[in-house]
C-alpha cells in the first residue's frame, strides 16, 4: 500500500479525455440503444478517472466522494435507461433508437 | 506501480475502443466489464482504494449484471449483427471521428500547456473518504439516495410488466398469448 505510483497528472487527464471522447464517439455513431448506454458508461467512467487523478494530486478525499456520486447517478441512469430499452423492444421489436421518430424530432 | 497504472490505462483505452466498434452486444459488454476492471486497477494505483473497490463491486459487479440480463432478455441474434454491419460504414464514422479528433487535439494542447506536475500519488484512505462523505457532503449523500429512489421507481414503472397490458401495444399476433400470460400470473 505504501508503494504508490509516480504519475504525471496531465497524462492521466489526457487518458481520461481520450476515454470520454471514445464514449462520445459511441453515442454519436451507434444507433443501437444498448451501445449508446454502454458508451454513456464509458463517458461517466472517464469523468471518474479525472476526479481520481485530481484527488491523487491534491491528496484530498473529495475526488473519491465525487466518484461515489457518479456511481449513484450511473446506477439510476442504467436502471431507467435499460427499462426504456426493454419497453422499446417490446413495442417496436427493435432496439434501433431512430425508430422512435413519431414526433419527427 | 507506475507501470501498472499506465498498463491499466492502456487496457481501458483499447477496451473502450472495442466497446464502441464491436457489433455483437454481448462481446462489447464483456469488453466494457474489462474496461471497468482496468479502471478499478488504475484507481487503486492512483491511491484511491475505496473508489477501486466500489468500481469493482458495484460497477463491474452490479450495474453490469443489469446489462447482461437485458442483453440476454433481448436475445439479439445474427440478424442484429448484420444490421449493425450495414449501419456502421466508413461514411457514418468519418464526421464524428473528425470532430472528436479536433476536440482531443485542442484539449491535449490545453492540458499540455498547463504546468507539468509530476506528483507522487498519495493514498487517501477509506476513513478519510467516509469522514468527508458524512461531514461536508451529507446533503449530497441524501440527494444521491433520492436519485436512487427515483431510478428505482422509474425502472419499476417503465419495465415491461404484464400487469399493465394497456401500456404494451400488442405486437401483431401475440395479443392473445400476452393476455393468457397475464391470467397465468
Amino acid at each position: 500500500m505504501n508503494e504508490i505510483s509516480t504519475i504525471s497528472t496531465p497524462v492521466v487527464l489526457g487518458i481520461s479525455l481520450a476515454l470520454f471522447l471514445i464514449g462520445l464517439l459511441g453515442v454519436m455513431v451507434r444507433r443501437d440503444l444498448l451501445f449508446v448506454l454502454m458508451s454513456l458508461e464509458i463517458m461517466l467512467n472517464a469523468a471518474g478517472l479525472a476526479f481520481i487523478a485530481a484527488a491523487a494530486k491534491w491528496r484530498q478525499a473529495d475526488g473519491q466522494v465525487m466518484v461515489l456520486l457518479i456511481l449513484v447517478a450511473a446506477a439510476a441512469e442504467v436502471g431507467v435507461g435499460l427499462s426504456l430499452v426493454l419497453r422499446l423492444y417490446h413495442r417496436f421489436d427493435t432496439v434501433d433508437g431512430d425508430e422512435i421518430s413519431l414526433m419527427r424530432g | 506501480m507506475t507501470v501498472i497504472c499506465y498498463a491499466g490505462c492502456a487496457v481501458a483505452l483499447v477496451c473502450a475502443l472495442m466497446v464502441v466498434t464491436h457489433r455483437n452486444a454481448m462481446h462489447a459488454l464483456l469488453y466494457l466489464i474489462l474496461m471497468l476492471l482496468a479502471l478499478g486497477l488504475v484507481f487503486f494505483t492512483l491511491g484511491a482504494p475505496f473508489a477501486a473497490v466500489l468500481q469493482v463491486a458495484i460497477y463491474a459487479g452490479a450495474v453490469m449484471v443489469l446489462f447482461v440480463f437485458v442483453v440476454m432478455m433481448l436475445n439479439l441474434g445474427p440478424a442484429t449483427e448484420r444490421q449493425e454491419r450495414r449501419w456502421l460504414g466508413a461514411r457514418i464514422w468519418s464526421v464524428p471521428v473528425l470532430l472528436a479528433a479536433v476536440l482531443l487535439a485542442l484539449s491535449v494542447y490545453a492540458i499540455a500547456s498547463a504546468s507539468e506536475a509530476r506528483v507522487t500519488a498519495g493514498v487517501v484512505t477509506p476513513k478519510e473518504v467516509g469522514l468527508s462523505l458524512y461531514r461536508e457532503y451529507v446533503i449530497a449523500v441524501e440527494l444521491a439516495s433520492l436519485i436512487l429512489v427515483a431510478g428505482l421507481v422509474g425502472a419499476f414503472h417503465l419495465a415491461p410488466a404484464r400487469r399493465h397490458p394497456d401500456l404494451d401495444r400488442p405486437v401483431s399476433g401475440t395479443a392473445s398469448t400476452a393476455a393468457e400470460a397475464a391470467q397465468d400470473e
